[in-house]
């Protein structure tokens, strides 16, 4: 028998449902594994301990009651960004290091509703503005596959959390790769929904027209329950999609044979590094083996998208960030002068130095003389790279790349050149700017370290994206490879 | 694209942002290569592309013009740095 950890959210179900284990026994489980190993990892910034097994009682309770659902007592964890009630909530800067939300995001109120406990928040770059977990105020995470490299980001303490099995579930967001990059660089699945699927109420807002919540698990199955759990029409959120949420897990045992995968070339050529190359060729000749029909297809303005994401990103979290002043909630600065210098010191004392940066970059496009050049500019590029993904979903059913150029990185070997790391999210931008759900699924390691392969759908096809990986991973093992020593 | 450490200290200040003088070079270098990358789009005619305004095509949903939040002041403002009366306070902006 698999230890506990090792589970799947399927596995976990049943078991609870025969009573082989209890919901209170699997909190103390992973409650014991946080406490020996996460010291390694940092990849929580709060564990709720107490609360997490009082969830669990009621959750034996409920078993017990015959009015459990598939994720009832399932121990999972909440990246820090999303707005738990009780509990700090501090998006990963000193800004919000002592806000107590007073509110629970809609992403937790529906898992809270099925039943699932929540273990504490995890560890993630400041305000999802990062792509290895660098720029958060509570320090680096570690990659559990080697912990002198980053995990990705911002979801990186999510993504690490998950690789070490700290918890059976985690929730992630994505703005411009931020669940995809580091699911793949510590070899986890991760999925980022149709922008519009899961509600971003509670959801602390980075880039409003990007941002999307999503599950970050062990298998695409897995991936399959806990999106049926997060997803849904949302009337808090004025860009909630209004529309019924597919039946994920029922529509994951479907034959791909005859399936047409279209592989982006411009992703594919000039300087891809060659171990990305062979581990994403592995899984294109997985998916042929199992009947799919591999075709070629172009995004010529896919180069555009890093540009354009760094200046709609960057304005929207000018805009976004400018509701902490000090004054209602959040860091405040001592002994201000006047109204001016309140706000002046309070941000800047909250603020770390990346979050500073995208604010005066944002600041800047949006400023007089400048909106149609920048601001403009990108929005048509956006419409452009969206035009592109529709023009190739005429010859493909799903679309692959690699999710990362690299596998990950020493830490603090970027840290000193805010655009190198921006490239991290080459290959996963364009997705959020078309609005598209995008998916990262274990490849083959390339020197020991793990490597994601995208899978990107069509808008609303979240179903069909899962049952493509979940076929591959029915097939393979890769993605059931764990890092030693965790 | 080059941004003088006036530039900087312009958008700082729309920003609402204090910068050290002493970090105001390495910000200037850095925030220009940033605009640097993003001067790549400059490259392609967009000439009569819309802008893109909405991923789904959606307009503004309305609702029900309904009372559906209850007085939570006090639970809002338990976060509030500095209050009194239920007022948040600021330092004082009229003489």
């Amino acid at each position: 028998m698999s230890e506990l950890h090792d589970k799947t959210l399927a596995e976990l179900s049943a078991g609870l449902a025969a009573r082989e284990y209890s919901s209170v026994e699997l909190t103390e489980h992973y409650l014991q594994r946080i406490d020996d190993l996460d010291g390694q990892l940092n990849s929580y910034v709060t564990v709720t301990a107490e609360r997490a097994l009082e969830q669990a009682k009621s959750a034996d309770a409920r078993i017990a009651s015959g009015d459990a659902g598939p994720l009832t007592g399932i121990p999972m964890a909440h990246k820090d960004i999303f707005c738990t009630e009780g509990v700090r909530t501090s998006c990963g800067s000193k800004m919000l290091d002592n806000f107590i939300s007073p509110y629970d995001a809609t992403v937790v109120t529906n898992l809270g509703e099925a039943g699932m406990v929540m273990l504490g928040k995890t560890n993630m770059d400041e305000f999802a503005m990062g792509s290895s977990n660098e720029t958060s105020y509570y320090g680096a995470v570690k990659n559990p596959w080697n912990t002198d490299c980053v995990p990705g980001g911002s979801s990186g303490g999510s993504a690490a959390a998950m690789s070490a099995r700290l918890c059976a579930a985690v929730t992630g967001t994505d703005t411009g790769g931020s669940i995809r990059q580091p699911a793949a660089l510590t070899g986890i699945t991760g999925l980022k929904p149709t922008y519009g699927r899961c509600s971003r109420y509670g959801m602390i807002a980075f880039a409003s027209s990007l941002d999307q919540a999503g599950p970050m698990t062990k298998t695409a199955q897995d991936a399959a329950m806990m999106l049926a759990g997060m997803a849904g029409f949302d009337p808090k959120d004025s860009t909630s999609a209004d529309r019924p949420v597919d039946d994920y897990v029922a529509a994951l045992g479907q034959s791909i044979a005859g399936l047409k995968v279209g592989v982006v070339k411009e992703f594919m050529e000039n300087d891809l590094d060659s171990g990305i190359a062979a581990s994403t060729q592995a899984v294109l000749d997985q998916l042929k083996k199992q009947g799919a029909e591999i075709v070629e297809i172009s995004l010529p303005n896919a180069h555009l998208s890093v540009p354009a994401y760094y200046v709609v990103a960057p304005a929207e979290c000018s805009s976004n960030l400018s509701r902490f002043d000090g004054v209602r909630y959040g860091h405040r600065c001592e002994n201000p002068k006047d109204l001016e210098d309140l706000y002046k010191r309070s941000r800047s004392e909250g603020f770390g130095a990346e979050v500073k940066r995208r604010i005066m970059i944002g600041t800047y496009a949006l400023s007089a003389g400048f909106y149609d050049a920048y601001y403009i500019k990108a929005q048509k590029i956006r419409e452009l790279i969206a035009e592109d993904f529709q023009k190739a979903f005429k010859q493909c059913d799903v679309i692959v790349s690699p999710t990362a150029p690299e596998t990950a990185f020493g830490i603090g070997q970027k840290t000193d050149d805010p655009v190198s790391m921006y490239l991290q999210d080459i290959y996963t931008i364009a997705v959020n700017l078309a609005g598209l759900p995008g998916m990262s699924i274990p490849a083959p390691l390339s020197g020991g370290m793990p490597v994601g392969f995208q899978l990107i759908g069509n808008l609303f096809d979240e179903a069909r994206l899962l049952n493509v990986a979940h076929q591959v991973q029915l097939a393979t093992d890769w993605h059931k490879v764990t890092p030693e020593g965790f | 694209m080059s941004l003088s450490s006036d530039d900087v200290e312009k958008i700082a200040h729309l920003a609402r942002l204090a910068v050290d003088p002493a970090d105001t070079e390495s910000l200037s270098r850095d925030l220009s290569n940033i605009l640097d990358l993003v001067e790549q789009m400059q490259a392609v005619d967009t000439d009569g592309v819309l802008p893109m305004a909405h991923p789904l095509e959606m307009s503004q949903r309305l609702r029900v013009d309904e009372v559906t939040e209850t007085d939570k002041r006090e639970l809002y403002q338990s976060n509030a740095p500095l209050k009194e009366n239920g007022l948040f306070l600021v330092p004082k902006v009229i003489e």
